[in-house]
């Protein structure tokens, strides 16, 4: 029993799911680089989020919304005409495009949510990027009946047209981000800059696992509903694991989400796919581990696209939602331990694999999933049909059917 | 003695507080920056900040992020910053120097060349907007081994209680955000001030300079009257877009006029 006891607690220590340390870091990323005004409602977070996870009532009030709102479990589908046009492994889908607001940001929303109440918050703020996590964020607002500002890139408000009337109808205000490039990351800085301004009354809530602890690890626990949940469904439907796991990265929150519960499973590969954009070479990309290298950006060490002198480069992508400069500290931890695979996709292989997996499965995907898709496409045909695939098919492509149109050459 | 704690020491003498005006390196150009630098230590600057220049400067407001983003397409690097305090050396031994910025370049120039090279080019101190006390580690030995100042940075949202954490480690001065929110917005009542800074000063001994929302001489004599320091920034970059640097002298002769004439409460 003693030996029983000895061998666990090494387990445990050796897990790679214990992380952050005390300090937010995992490894040598992540942390809290943020102005002074701001530590003390960072830590004020960090000791709030740590009484609610201890408080069984929080998790199973997450667990009511997650169930009757947001509609989990999501479903797991195994992409059957898929897995035969490409000849190779089987391809299974988490579907959390299914989702209420049809994509995985409301998972974490519905969770920062319930913890603003929680505090006494009154007003919320957010980023968007793509609008996702601000329809997603605007979406639990009006339930919860908290007035809600936006915080969206000059660009990604035309580019995501659809998405930005979505959050008006919802109530929330939406203010375009022009500084900089007008993307993700600009709009991070002004959320950032409004949080500092309000910081009596308002809580943020960050979309991606990303910013300052305890943000990286409070979305990563709230997203692992992903990945638990794929464990069991494939339990289900094949008996065991998969052998790989692939899933889109921008900041890194639906991959966190679907990898965290698998990190220890040592069988399975897990893998990233940053967005290539015009390609690693043209410099118009978002692959921030591929090419970029550790700095600080938004309250975390991590790997960033930057110049030499230190300077953040705008990044690029078809794809609004990993049109970021910077990834989870998290994932720049995977990466240099190498755990996590991380490759990159070009625009025009996301195209291909949206059309793709519109045609054969009558899904019309996101683009940030069709990045993962694309990738699946590359490696399936190379694995044997008994080996299985799961990817996350993170969000629903209605709000992207513009910008592939204007691709295509459609008018709509 | 460090330049800045000789020049406080002998304020404290004159029994008057500094003007601390900004320049961000590089807006619009390096020559209008040193020109600025030359002229404000003659126009009654006591210590000058210069603020590096950042693509994410994420507490400042929308006046500093225009002159981040004049000074970076000007092609301002740190490097490049340090270039134009090694020419103000030149002809200014006595006026201290204070760089302000944020975290990044100062990684990738690498935190201990970095300090090597400021303390060379004959800069004072250092504040480091996004390295709050937790990280503070990252940078405060090797500023201290180079003799820099570590200028914290304090908020009204900073408790009783993280006063003493939050100054461990701090020389030169306290750098006093006045207002909850970014650069050049709202600013300080006088009697947020009378409430604000008595707490400050029960913390600490070194001189407390206040800073966000000073604009003008009449702030800065408010300023005055309750601490050590008066930090004016967004003003000035405000008064060299519409003017130029001859206008924005005129305003600090203005601002240092009204600081002397400050009426200091017993601290």
């Amino acid at each position: 029993m003693l030996r029983y006891a000895v061998i666990m607690n090494e387990i445990l220590k050796n897990s790679l799911r214990s992380g952050p340390d005390g300090r937010g870091r995992f490894g040598e990323f992540g942390g809290r680089f943020v102005a002074e005004t701001l530590m003390p409602l960072i830590l004020e977070l960090e000791t709030a989020y740590e009484a609610a996870k201890a408080d069984p009532r929080f998790q199973a009030e997450i667990d009511y919304y997650l169930k009757h709102y947001v509609g989990r479990p999501s479903a797991m589908w195994f992409a059957e005409r898929l897995t035969k046009h490409l000849g190779g492994a089987k391809i299974y889908f988490k579907r959390d495009e299914l989702n209420h607001t049809g994509a995985h940001k409301i998972n974490n929303c519905i969770g920062q949510i319930l913890l603003a109440k929680r505090m006494g918050k009154t007003r919320i703020i957010a980023e968007t990027g793509a609008g996702q996590h601000g329809v997603a964020t605007a979406t639990v607002c009006a339930l919860f009946g908290l007035p809600c500002t936006i915080y969206m890139g000059a660009v990604d408000v035309e580019r995501q047209k659809p998405n930005v009337f979505r959050m008006k109808l919802l109530g929330a205000e939406i203010v375009p981000v022009k500084s900089g490039a007008g993307t993700l990351k600009d709009a991070m800085n002004d959320a950032m800059r409004d949080w500092v301004a309000n910081v009596k009354d308002t809580f943020y809530i960050i979309g991606t696992a990303a910013g300052p602890h305890p943000y990286p690890a409070m979305v990563r626990d709230f997203q692992c509903v992903i990945g638990e949940e794929a464990k069991w469904q494939m339990q289900e439907a094949e008996g065991r694991l998969p052998d790989v796991a692939i899933a889109a990265i921008g900041g890194g929150s639906n991959a966190i989400g679907l990898f965290h519960p698998f990190l220890d499973d040592t069988s399975v590969r897990l893998i990233g796919v940053e967005a290539a954009g015009h390609g690693l070479e043209s410099g118009e990309h978002a692959a921030s581990l591929s090419m970029g290298r550790p700095g600080v950006l938004h309250g975390n060490r991590t790997y960033l696209l930057q110049t030499e002198d230190g300077q953040i480069l705008e990044a690029h992508s078809i794809s609004a939602g990993l049109d970021y400069p910077g990834i989870g500290p998290e994932h720049s931890w995977l990466h240099d331990i190498g755990r996590v695979e991380y490759v990159s996709i070009e625009d025009e292989e996301a195209l291909t694999a949206f059309q793709l997996c519109t045609k054969t499965e009558g899904i019309i995907p996101a683009l940030e999933p069709a990045h993962a898709l694309a990738h699946v496409m590359k490696l399936a045909p190379t694995l044997a049909p008994d080996k299985i695939i799961l990817m996350n098919l993170c969000g629903r492509g209605d709000k992207d059917i513009f910008t592939v149109a204007a691709h295509l050459g459609f008018d709509l | 003695m460090s330049r800045i704690k000789g020049t406080f020491a002998a304020l404290r003498a004159e029994g008057r507080a500094a003007l601390i005006p900004f320049v961000e390196a590089f807006d619009p150009d390096r020559a209008t920056s040193l020109a600025l630098l030359t002229g404000m230590a003659e126009h009654g600057a006591d210590i000058i900040e210069i603020g590096v220049p950042f693509t994410d400067p994420m507490a400042d407001g929308p006046i500093i992020q225009a002159a981040g983003r004049r000074a970076l397409n000007a092609g301002a690097t740190l490097h490049g910053v340090l270039g134009i305090v090694r020419d103000f050396r030149k002809g200014n031994d006595k006026t201290p120097l204070v760089l302000m910025g944020y975290l990044n370049p100062i990684l990738s120039y690498g935190v201990a060349e970095f300090t090597r090279d400021a303390a060379l080019a004959g800069v004072d101190g250092l504040i480091v907007v996004d390295l709050p006390t937790e990280e503070a580690d990252l940078l405060l030995p090797d500023a201290a081994t180079h003799g820099l100042d570590f200028i914290r940075l304090i908020a009204p949202t900073t408790s009783d209680e993280r006063l003493p954490k939050v100054l461990a480690g701090s020389s030169g001065f306290v750098y006093y955000v006045s207002i909850t929110g970014i650069t050049g917005t709202r600013t300080a009542s006088a009697e947020d001030l009378a409430r604000d800074i008595p707490r400050i000063r029960r913390a600490t001994d070194l001189p407390i300079a206040v800073g966000f929302g000073v604009r003008t001489p009449e702030q800065a004599a408010t300023v005055a009257k309750y601490a050590d320091a008066a930090i004016v920034a967004s003003a000035l970059i405000e008064k060299l877009t519409l003017s130029d640097v001859a206008a924005v002298l005129g305003d600090v002769a203005a601002l240092a006029n009204g600081i002397r004439h400050a009426v200091k409460v017993a601290a």
